[in-house]
């Protein structure tokens, strides 16, 4: 047993900070690490870095423009970039949907698509979750029948992050509704463009705009725009699950938030003196740090195992949105009677005004209802759990 | 970067398993607890002869020059069969305070009988008023010609009855709560003015309160430098903790297996209860635990060996914590999940609770080490 990086990895964790101090740009770090909002342009502008750099897609294979880096190189490079501050990689696109694309679509997709994915001319979204489908995602109803070389797609599609800026959604639809419902689902991509297509904004508890509603009223899409053959949507979609999951932990994320805790605890008093001193706030912090502690042990775990991460990859998605809740959960609590101003424009980059407070306690609030999302998204936590308990512990 | 335990490693671990699974079930424990001293010399002789005893000591003190690993290797395994003989406090505890401490001639002599299992040890340092702070040392040795004369009361020493030696702090120079002054001395248990009365624990070991009226020891019963000793103590202690954060992830394993196969077995309205959701996502969260606690227990067992004394202090701590948390929260539901069975203690379930929590009282609670973790940031 070895607990520590070899040379190499060591060597790979170097080169990476490096780069990233040298390369990400500071306005962009200032509005991640203040919670400002981030505009398209700042993702966007972030990925052709990485992607001039070829880092980009490090989970691709190679022939596509992928790294061929280990799991845990692709880990020290999630750590390292989200320790530093730098936007979260779209995973619609090059996460999510692209590995399908690469196993299951046509050689006319891999060649459109895939370059553009991987050169972020493309933003993509995710169109999986309904109104009436969420954890029970394969009751879905939107459908698309086939009309000669089209499909025409009807229904809704909900909860699309960032679905306002998408250039393209990959859609699971209904093409078959006499069989089993898992059997009648198919993966289509979808030109957001398409006429019939209507986005209709979610305004979430913090008045952000980062969700949407999209709706499909006889849409036509090109049957070239179907991946892999009819009926094996849901398979697909369960392939892609078991791509979306080493970064699910968010390891550098919040050790870079446990880190600003600190430092805000530091700075607010309870009774004249610094409340990180106060053993009732401190025992606090450092039960979720020790949980963070452990769960980064977990998580290398997991990567070293020789086979490919399996269920167990559930856990690190309940600790790791377990953690995250909690620090902004006692973020917001350091605040005090700080957390109650509500003031969204400033969280505007460009926002000079005067703060009402300490600069750091604008987002507090505002973050902490935000992140009640993670343990609801990607599979909620309760279904992350009936995934262990059924294929771990055979309950 | 490999969690993986060498083939050597793997032999031991399986060995003792089997060994223990074979020898040391339900009812044979029960009968070693039954029994006068409240552990098996067999088992104790089979343990010397699987080298147990000195895994971790130097080759050149009569041990198998293994690491802090290998203790944690040993230690999840007692933990899986909620072993009682006295492995921690005569090898772990009492035999790193040696390991330590000790003078080169002492450890020869000391360790290699440990290892034959000849020796038996205990470490008396708490006291009534310490709680589990190691600097407050009440108990004092004062000079006396060449030797030393000591007074005091040593509070709940595991396995301090059957112990042949004491490994006992007191206080040579300074206040009672000062780091500086405290030393360590080895004295005979028969000894002459050594009151020992002991007791049985709830976890089905034992301990003894320990008084010292009087008693004289020679120069060559002091274990290190005087008034030094608090730094070695420390580490020493930071090395038991870590081990019994092995030994508490082996109890958790074992809880958690034999809960979630009465979740599968027992049947209520006609299905087992595992088939319900409200113990499912529950059954889950013990697992998580129980993964979170191998986790910083392995890192434990790495990191005690840190030269850096704030590394080793923090990691130690979380793990104990974690460990503290995670025994808690295991034990209590596996009580809960096999309704008024958990209850009886004529099943293995609630003992490994008992052990479980008693590891939290052992070296310091969730509490004493949140403020230690805090403190060594």
């Amino acid at each position: 047993m070895d607990l520590n990086y070899t040379k190499e990895e060591q060597a790979f964790r170097d080169e990476v900070r490096s780069f990233v101090r040298d390369n990400l740009p500071k306005d962009i770090a200032d509005k991640v690490l203040h919670h400002k909002r981030l505009a398209k342009d700042d993702w966007v502008r972030w990925q052709k870095i990485l992607y001039k750099q070829g880092w980009v897609a490090p989970n691709w294979p190679k022939e596509y423009g992928g790294c061929a880096w280990t799991p845990i190189q692709q880990h020290i490079f999630d750590e390292e970039c989200g320790y530093a501050g730098a936007p979260r990689v779209m995973p619609f696109g090059l996460v999510m949907v692209a590995p399908v694309i690469q196993h299951f679509g046509s050689q006319w997709q891999k060649e459109y698509y895939l370059p553009r994915i991987l050169s972020s001319e493309d933003w993509w979204a995710q169109g999986y979750s309904e109104p009436g489908s969420g954890s029970d995602l394969a009751s879905l109803k939107t459908k698309a029948v086939r009309q000669g070389d089209h499909y025409i797609v009807d229904g809704q599609k909900t909860w699309t992050t960032l679905g306002q800026y998408a250039d393209m959604i990959f859609c699971l639809v209904r093409t078959d509704s006499t069989v089993k419902k898992q059997e009648g689902i198919s993966f289509l991509l979808i030109d957001m463009k398409s006429p019939g297509i209507t986005v209709r904004p979610i305004i979430t508890l913090d008045e952000e705009h980062e969700v949407n509603e999209v709706f499909f009223d006889n849409v036509k899409v090109p049957v070239q725009n179907l991946v892999g053959e009819e009926g094996k949507g849901w398979t697909y979609a369960k392939f892609l699950l078991g791509h979306e999951r080493t970064g699910i932990a968010r390891v550098g994320e919040s050790k870079r938030e446990l880190e600003q805790l600190k430092d805000i605890a530091s700075k607010q008093l309870r009774n004249g003196k610094p409340l990180i001193e106060d053993p009732r706030f401190r025992d606090r912090v450092t039960a979720v740090e020790v949980e963070l502690m452990a769960l980064e042990i977990t998580l290398l775990r997991v990567l070293s195992a020789r086979s490919k991460p399996g269920p167990e990859v559930s856990i690190l998605k309940i600790k790791g949105t377990d953690i995250q809740q909690a620090l902004t959960e006692l973020t917001m609590e350091a605040m005090g009677p700080y957390a109650l101003p509500f003031r969204p424009e400033a969280r505007d980059g460009n926002w000079h005004g005067e703060p009402v407070g300490p600069e750091y306690a604008a987002p507090a609030a505002a973050v902490y209802f935000n992140y009640r999302k993670t343990s609801i998204y990607g599979g909620s936590n309760e279904i992350q759990r009936n995934i262990i308990s059924q294929m771990v512990l055979g309950l | 970067m490999d969690f993986i335990f060498s083939e050597e490693q793997q032999q031991l671990r399986d060995s003792l398993q089997k060994y223990i699974s074979k020898e040391y079930g339900f009812e044979a424990r029960k009968a070693i607890i039954a029994s006068k001293q409240g552990f098996s010399d067999k088992v104790w002789a089979q343990f010397a002869d699987m080298g147990l005893l000195g895994v971790a000591f130097d080759e050149a003190h009569g041990g198998f020059g293994g690491s802090s690993v290998d203790t944690m290797l040993v230690m999840t395994e007692l933990g899986r069969g909620i072993v009682v003989e006295p492995y921690f406090s005569t090898v772990v505890l009492g035999g790193s305070l040696i390991d330590l401490a000790g003078s080169e001639a002492q450890k020869q002599a000391l360790l290699s009988e440990v290892a034959q299992g000849k020796l038996l040890l205990a470490a008396a340092l708490g006291e009534p008023n310490s709680r589990y702070e190691l600097n407050c040392v009440e108990t004092t040795a004062k000079r006396d010609g060449a030797g030393y004369v000591l007074n005091g009361h040593k509070a709940v020493v595991l396995h301090g009855e059957s112990a042949d030696k004491l490994v006992v702090s007191a206080r040579t120079a300074g206040g009672a709560r000062e780091a500086k002054g405290i030393s360590l001395f080895l004295v005979e248990r028969k000894a002459a003015g050594v009151t020992v009365l002991g007791y049985r624990t709830i976890d089905g070991m034992r301990a003894a309160e320990i008084k010292f009226a009087n008693v004289k020891v020679g120069a060559d019963a002091v274990l290190g430098e005087i008034d030094a000793a608090l730094p070695v103590l420390e580490r020493a202690a930071d090395f038991a903790v870590s081990a019994l954060c092995a030994e508490a992830v082996g109890a958790m394993e074992a809880l958690n297996a034999t809960t979630f196969e009465y979740l599968k077995t027992r049947q209520q309205f006609g299905r087992p209860i595992g088939s319900f959701q409200a113990l499912q996502h529950r059954a889950v969260d013990m697992m998580i635990h129980n993964e979170q606690s191998r986790s910083l227990a392995l890192l434990a067992s790495v990191k005690v060996q840190s030269e850096d004394p704030n590394e080793r202090k923090r990691v130690v701590s979380a793990a104990k914590i974690q460990i503290g948390r995670s025994g808690r929260l295991i034990g209590q539901e596996a009580i809960q999940m096999h309704g008024g069975m958990g209850v009886s203690n004529e099943l293995a379930a609630g003992h490994y609770a008992k052990r479980l929590a008693m590891i939290n009282a052992t070296l310091g609670d969730v509490e004493h080490h949140s403020e230690r973790f805090a403190s060594a940031a």
